[in-house]
């Protein structure tokens, strides 16, 4: 049996359009689902076995996968579904199946995406539930990828599950919870047995494939322009390499040529959003050969585009840095200011900003003020969200601190 | 997707409303208390956002290095400690204002009187891993 034919990355691949076909026959959404993930796990528990599963009968599962995930998920919805089936006859579902060519697998793909990101879902569940009924993924993997025991997992799932049974699933969604999901997934993902940065990217290309939309495109082409950078964002110690600082020899430059390409194409259509600006940003830095020879103007435009866009302070910090590069420090420091100031930071009270000080202590280091920016870098360190984060800032106040005593 | 630590203190945090101490409850009432507590736990577990929760002895051992080849110092308990961790529960969950929910249901559990206790817990916030995109 050719191993290769059904390794996990296929039988994932297949996950959405093999649940698009059981619901498409009658099976609700949470059965079917349940389903497809033990036809799943047995498909791999038969590969790992080295041959098909002898109760089937099946073709062995290699020849045509997905018929295969299809016969066996079936089989297992029946199974759990007796009760309810004995007051519809099966053949009556199977009647109700659509004839070919009326729905395609996109059409399903795309369907589930929204469920699974319906906004009713909290953005914890329809990450889990995104991440098990479209990327094929097991309970167990995703608990372990967000650090929650798998009891825990396995009812945020359920719950999710039972939130969106009443959605009708022909019913189109939000486009931008559906991104949002997906670049969570992207950016908020522990490093476990699941590359969740690079499922993301899988999920979302499949995504752009199935749904003519500039921003997927530019969400796709923002992770790609991100995830080319990935060997160099990490120093071998386990602490980050801030960009200025990344060996730009060793960034992946077929992911960026493809994002930057996706980007372009998507821009073309003169219908701008949050991703494909953020993804511009990505294209630039990644297009300076040096840090030195980054174009920041062009980087303030695009900055200014997503403060129209979005309002986020966040992407107002992320502004007065490129204001800084532009204009200087001072100027830099200025729109900080006018962010404290803003009805946005009242908002947020209670909660600093994240990076406000980092950025801050930043601009006050190259206006000259090394007993400002030392102060304002120890302090960042301690709101430091993450251990990374905290151990870079807490370096940068050492290294001031150093240079100050001489 | 944040995770919370919800810290319930021996003592060092201020003293809570109905502050009469265990010992001196009625066996129902400790009863009562400790169903409260693992039905709260059961309940997140329901809501996937359970993650954790462990009890501590009060009296704990300091220990320190003392140099090559030589055993740990060890010291204590200490009396004088103002701050002693009685245990933890470990949250999972969307955001700040539903940890502060949790925290203070957790907070109302029973004690003498069958009263809530108004229980002074600590929220602390996780460490997360470091976000991809910062730029």
């Amino acid at each position: 049996m050719d191993g290769a034919l059904l390794d996990e990355a296929l039988l994932r691949r297949l996950t959405p359009s093999v649940l698009g076909v059981l619901v498409r026959r009658g099976a609700d959404f949470a059965a079917a689902e349940d389903a497809v993930q033990e036809a799943l796990l047995e498909a791999v528990r038969a590969r790992r076995a080295g041959s098909a599963p002898s109760a089937s009968g099946d073709e062995p599962p290699v020849r045509d996968p997905k018929g295969w995930l299809v016969t066996v998920a079936w089989r297992r919805f029946l199974d759990a579904n007796r009760a309810d089936l004995a007051r519809r006859r099966r053949e009556e579902l199977v009647d109700e199946e659509p004839a070919p060519g009326l729905t395609t697998a996109h059409d399903d793909t795309l369907r589930l995406y929204f469920l699974c990101a319906h906004p009713s879902l909290t953005p914890s569940s329809a990450v889990a539930l995104t991440l098990r009924a479209v990327g094929g993924l097991t309970t167990r993997q995703i608990a372990r990828a967000y650090l929650v025991p798998e009891a825990t997992m396995a009812q945020r799932i359920s719950r999710a599950k039972r939130t969106v049974s009443s959605v009708r699933f022909d019913q189109p969604g939000d486009v931008a919870t559906v991104l949002r999901v997906l670049y969570l997934v992207f950016n908020e993902g522990h490093s476990g047995d699941i590359d969740l940065a690079a499922e993301a990217v899988r999920l979302t290309r499949q995504l752009a494939a199935a749904l003519d939309h500039p921003e997927a495109a530019g969400l796709l082409a923002l992770m790609l322009l991100h995830h080319a950078r990935r060997a160099t964002r990490t120093a071998p110690d386990g602490s980050r390499v801030p960009l200025a600082e990344q060996d730009r020899d060793r960034w992946d430059t077929t992911a960026i040529a493809e994002g930057v390409a996706i980007l372009q194409a998507a821009l073309a259509r003169d219908r701008l959003g949050e991703y494909q600006a953020q993804a511009a940003i990505a294209a630039l830095h990644a297009d300076a050969p040096t840090a030195e020879e980054t174009d920041w103007p062009q980087i303030l435009e695009w900055y200014d585009e997503l403060v129209r866009l979005t309002d986020s302070p966040v992407v107002r910090l992320n502004r007065a840095v490129a204001l800084g590069e532009v204009d200087g420090p001072r100027a830099g420091l200025a729109a900080l200011a006018e962010l404290e100031d803003s009805p946005s930071a009242e908002a947020g009270k209670g909660h600093p900003l994240p990076r406000y000080s980092a950025v801050a202590a930043y601009l006050h280091e190259r206006e000259g003020d090394l007993a400002t920016a030392a102060r304002l870098y120890a302090a960042a360190a301690q709101q430091a969200p993450d251990l990374a984060e905290r151990g870079h800032l807490t370096r940068q106040a050492a290294r001031l601190n150093a240079r100050r005593r001489g | 997707m944040a995770k919370y630590l919800l810290l319930k203190h021996y003592r060092g945090a201020p003293a809570s409303v109905n502050d009469t101490p265990m010992e001196q409850w009625t066996p129902d009432e400790v009863a009562a208390h400790m169903t409260y507590m693992n039905d709260f736990a059961a309940r997140l577990e329901q809501t996937g956002e359970y993650v954790d929760s462990q009890a501590l002895a009060p009296e704990g051992t300091f220990v320190r290095y003392d140099g090559a080849g030589r055993p740990p110092i060890t010291d204590g308990p200490f009396a004088e400690t103002k701050d002693l961790i009685a245990g933890w529960m470990l949250i999972d969950v969307d955001t700040y204002e539903r940890a502060v929910e949790l925290a203070g249901e957790l907070s109302a559990a029973p004690g003498a009187g069958g009263e809530p206790i108004h229980e002074w817990l600590e929220l602390r916030p996780f460490l997360t891993a470091p976000p991809t995109i910062t730029e």
